[in-house]
Formats: C-alpha cells, structure tokens, sequence
C-alpha cells in the first residue's frame, strides 16, 4: 500500500461510436478521502463509476483500484470495493436479511459470526425491526439504507456509492448521508455521485466537477471557491459594520490586502493570503477589542452555477 | 468457481420456494396421475399373453375415447416447465436492479448464468424423475405387474432423454431473457416458438415434402418411403419430434423403427415384429439424443456469450 492514492484515472476514456460519454478524466483520490463526483444528468458520472469497478471497459486510459486494473483483475478488486447501484434492487420475495446473507456468501463469508455481523448492520442502519420482512414491502428509503448495509457487508476499503439519495425524502436523505459519513469515519474510501450540491457539500473533503463527459475541476472545495470565484484570493470577514478611517488605513498598509468592502453588518477584507491573525492583532491595536476574524465559506453551489455559466 | 456454488443454491432454493413451481408441480402430478388412470384403464385390451414389456405399456397406452397418454402429456408439459425455468432469468434480475449488484460481488460474472441453468436443470430433473416414479409406483399397485431390469433401465433412459428434452427448452428460454429486456417480451417468444413448432412445423414439413415428391393413391412403394424420409428429415428440424421419436424407441422396444410409414410397411409384408434389446433401441436414437444435446449447447452458448458481452448499465 505504497500508493499515495487508492483511485487513480489516467486519460480515462469511454467512447459509443462518436460520442464521448467519459473524456480523458484524470481522478486522484487519496486514501480516507470522501470524494464527490458532481454534475447534471448525463455528465459521464456513471459512466466513469462503472470503469472504476470494472463493469465496462475504457475505450483508452488505465484505471489502478489500490494498485490493480479492475478490467484485468476484477475479482481483486471487487474483494475491496463495494458499490451500490442508482437503481437498487433486491430478491422482492427474500427477507433483508436473507439477502445479505445472499451478498455475504457471494463474497466467501459464511459461519455464526456472520449472522451476529448481519444483525449489527441491520441495526447500524435502522431496519433491526424489518430483519424478517420481505424486501418487496420496503419503501424506497429503507431500500436504499438495505444498500448501504449491502455495500458494508463486506467490510469494503472504497465505497462507490451512484446517487445514494435520490429520490428520497429529506429525513431519509438525512439517515443516508449519515450512514455514509460514519463510514468515511471508519477510514473507508467514499465515491459519491450526485446532481445535490448540498449534501455533497455537507460530507465531502473533495468533489469533482463533470460536464458532458470531461472533468472540468476537482479538489477541495475550498480551494474550487477560491479558484473559481475569488481568483485565489480571500475574503476575510471583520465583525464590525463601519470601520474609522484610521483603522481602514492601517489595514490597508498591510501587503497583502487587496480591497476593503463593506456590507450590513460586516466588512469583507479581500487579501491574497489568509491573514486572520495579523488582522486581528491590528483591530485589536487600534480598537483595543479582541474580535474574531475568520475567512468566507464557500457555497458549493456558487462554484457551480459559476462554473456552469462560465462554460 | 468462484461464486458459482452459492448462486446455484440460492436459484434452487429459489425455484423451491416460489409459487409458480408449486403450481406446475400440482398440475403435473394431477396430469401424471390422470394419465396413469386412463392407462390402466384400457391396459387389459391392449396387451395379450403374448405381450412383452407389460410394465413399459403403462406408459404408452392411451384411453380409447380420449387421446391422451403418457408420452403425450410429457411432451406438452415439459416445454412449459423448461419455460417456466428460464424465461425470466436474467432479464428479470436487470429490470429488478439487482443485476449490477450481483456484478459488484467477487465472482465471475458466466457463474450467475451457469448457477442458474444448473439450479433449472436439476429442478428439471427432480420433477420428471418424481413423476416417472411416481406413475410406475401407481401402475404397479393397479396392474401388479413387477418391471424387468430392462424395463426400469429403458425408463431411466427415457428420464434422461426427458431432462435432455427440458433443459433444450429451458436453455432456449434463458437465451430470449438475455436477448429481450422485458420478461413478458421473453416468456412470449418462448411459448410463441413452442407453439408454432408444435401446432404448424408437421403441416409445414408435409407441405415441403409433398412440393418435392408428390405422392397420391397410384404412387410406389419407393416413392412413399422416399416421401416419409423426406418429411421425417424436415420435422427433425424441431425438437419436439426428436424427443417423440427418442420416446418411441425406448418405451416400444417392439418397433425397431421410428418412423410410422416403415412400420406399415412392415405390417403389410407380414414380418412378425420382435422387441430389440435396449443396447439396440440406443443405437436407433442415437442421433435424435445428440441432436438434442447439440441444440441445447448452442442455445446455451448464445446466451452465455451475449450475456458476458453486454454492458452493464444500472438504468
């Protein structure tokens, strides 16, 4: 496990006739990383999903799982991987618990600790009291948390998860997304593709932003705000509505200070750097108060419309 | 075999546990049992003291008024079970969503096709050899005629041959689910095929072989045999009449032939017919077995061949 990244996509391709549905993707993804692939319908987020686990082959380009191609060696890869589907389905005439046990043998587990394993995590995700109901009676929520107990069955490294809320009502969205964090708690890898910003936002470390099949931005999405929206730059917010002209003035020797901006209640100090401890050393010298500083959040959404707009 | 086993397991455990195979179990032992009624019925007319194979009759006799014998029903059941066995088993499995999570799994994705045609071929099997078993076991305690040793060795051929017949029509439904996305699309074409083989493929196949050699009243013997040959050629064509003649040969020993005109010929020229041993009647359907076998192999490899070519999408 000398590898830095446990995902790694190099030109990744996947072409139908002409069309380009996946084109020349470059994706790294760190080890404990939860990543979100972010994107409209049809931005080759599946697609690119379905390379990584080895269901479909890349027209060109190399994908390494841990290390390992999963079009070569699949069997290894899906050993680590666990993957729930955009479209979930189980046996409708089985219990929830009958098919994990069905996912559980297909993936050589089998013996007395798996059913005490099984209990827990249909516990983890709420159905202990469905265990022996058939899954045909589950609403689509319960399904999808059914999923995430499918994909934890194994004790996964990467979880891929397509669309894990979609369709669902905001409590259940809610359940999900906790689910997935305590997984990402766990150390596990986490794909998640999404077209809900929000909740991307609410979990991921880093995202990735698809349009008709490239991959026109990924990392942090802080650094996307930034990037983006502010040129690099950062937007330092002092908790006082008016500053004296003195204290403007001070501020504005300072080297890295670009712009000062006033707002309701606020000022915004635009700097090329974050200077959150210098500024305040200043207010406090010339005020006398001891305030706070800290820098402007990104609204994930801002990044995206932005992008959308601009491209 | 990675994987293979479990899915095997849970496609039988599966095929057990459904309705629809409580079903066609009923059904079929109701038919069995009617069958076997109406055979010991008119068992007494049909054999003398000459008769050999007293026991093998309880198979083939059929009622006076009402044409239905075993071998008939047989034929027209086991189609349906086949059917009934693969028609939905793949693309029911991709419609229900579980398909690219069964493909997520660490196993090789041909196990989920083949596991499935085992688990149908051995349900196939359980069902026709319990059948079987359970009309000898009825006729014996009617007629209280014991089989021969060649009798129980002809009706475990005729099992075989019966399985054989089955999983040609099970494979042959499981190639539609791979080629048709809609379960009620595969079961149609799978009961429209079984239907047209049944119903038109003779009319078909006297409609040929009268094109090429017309024969009427004034036409020779040779013509006649040459006409027989010919349509017998052309029905082989379906596996209905592969089975019918395969069944033939092995429950009538006392033919040596299968082919009805040959035996007229034969009655007509006053030759005494005397039963061929088993090793014999093998030799007769020798071909008509492999044909079926061959049959279902191809059927079998299409599906396993576009099944491991198809891109799986979730949607």
């Amino acid at each position: 496990m000398s590898n830095e990244f446990v995902i790694e996509t190099k030109d990744l391709t996947k072409a139908y006739g002409k069309f380009l549905a996946v084109d020349r993707i470059n994706l790294n993804i760190a080890r404990g990383e939860v990543f979100g692939l972010l994107g409209p319908n049809g931005a080759g987020k599946t697609t690119t999903i379905l390379m990584l686990m080895g269901l479909c082959e890349p027209t060109s380009g190399t994908v390494k799982i841990n290390g390992l191609d999963p079009a070569r060696e699949p069997i290894k890869v899906k050993r680590v991987v666990g993957y729930m589907p955009e479209k979930i389905g189980f046996y409708d005439d089985l219990t929830a618990k009958e098919n994990l046990e069905y996912t559980a043998r297909l993936n050589g587990l089998a013996g007395n600790r798996l059913n005490d394993k099984i209990d827990g995590l249909l516990e983890l995700v709420g159905l202990k009291d469905s265990r022996d109901q058939l899954v045909g009676k589950f609403s689509h929520g319960m399904k999808q948390r059914l999923g995430i107990a499918d994909v934890m069955v194994k004790d996964p490294q990467i979880a891929i998860f397509d669309e894990p809320t979609s369709g669902i009502d905001p409590e259940g969205t809610d359940q999900v997304l906790n689910l997935i964090n305590k997984m990402a708690e766990e150390k596990v890898t986490v794909v998640i593709s999404s077209h809900l910003l929000h909740q991307v936002q609410k979990i991921c470390t880093g995202v990735g932003i698809f349009s008709k099949g490239k991959l026109v931005a990924s990392g942090s999405i802080d650094k996307l705000g930034r990037e983006i929206l502010r040129k690099g730059q950062f937007n330092i917010i002092i908790p006082i509505a008016q500053l004296t002209p003195q204290l403007r003035e001070e501020i504005q020797k300072l080297p890295e200070v670009v712009d000062i901006i006033s707002r309701a209640n606020t000022t915004v100090v635009v700097c090329q750097d974050n200077i959150c401890s210098k500024l305040e050393e200043v207010v406090l010298k010339i005020t006398g108060l001891k305030l706070q500083m800290k820098v402007e959040e990104f609204e994930l959404e801002e990044v995206y419309m932005k992008y959308f707009k601009e491209s | 075999m990675t994987g293979l086993f479990e899915v095997f397991w849970k496609e039988l455990s599966d095929n057990f546990n459904s309705r629809r195979f409580v079903i066609l179990f009923l059904l079929v032992y109701l038919a069995g049992i009617a069958s076997i009624y109406i055979a010991a019925q008119n068992i007494r007319s049909a054999v003398d003291e000459t008769t050999r194979y007293v026991f093998l009759n309880l198979f083939i006799v059929g009622g006076k008024d009402i044409p239905f014998s075993f071998p008939l029903f047989m034929s027209l059941f086991i189609p349906i079970i086949g059917i009934a066995l693969g028609f939905d088993a793949i693309n029911s499995e991709r419609t229900s969503g579980n398909l690219s999570r069964l493909l997520a799994q660490p196993i090789y994705r041909d196990n989920i096709i083949n596991g499935k045609f085992l688990a149908g071929l051995v349900m196939i099997a359980i069902l026709i050899f319990s059948i079987v078993t359970l009309v000898a076991g009825l006729g014996l305690r009617l007629i209280g005629v014991p089989p021969e040793a060649e009798e129980i060795l002809r009706l475990f051929t005729f099992i075989f041959v019966s399985v054989l017949y089955g999983a040609f029509w099970m494979s042959l439904s499981i190639l539609f689910s791979v080629l048709f996305k809609k379960t009620s699309t595969s079961a149609l074409a799978s009961i429209a095929l079984w239907l047209f083989l049944f119903l038109f493929m003779s009319l078909i196949a006297g409609l040929i072989a009268q094109a090429i050699i017309p024969v009427n009243q004034n036409s020779t013997v040779e013509e006649v045999a040459q006409f027989d040959t010919l349509y017998r050629m052309i029905s082989r064509i379906n596996p209905g009449t592969l089975y019918a003649e395969s069944i033939q040969a092995i429950l009538l020993p006392v033919l040596g032939t299968t082919s009805p005109t040959m035996m007229m010929i034969g009655i007509y020229s006053g030759l005494k017919p005397t039963p061929l041993p088993l090793t014999q009647s093998l030799l007769i359907v020798w071909p008509q077995m492999v044909g079926l076998i061959a049959l279902t192999a191809v059927c079998f490899i299409l599906a396993y061949v576009k099944f491991m070519r198809e891109e799986i999408r979730s949607t």
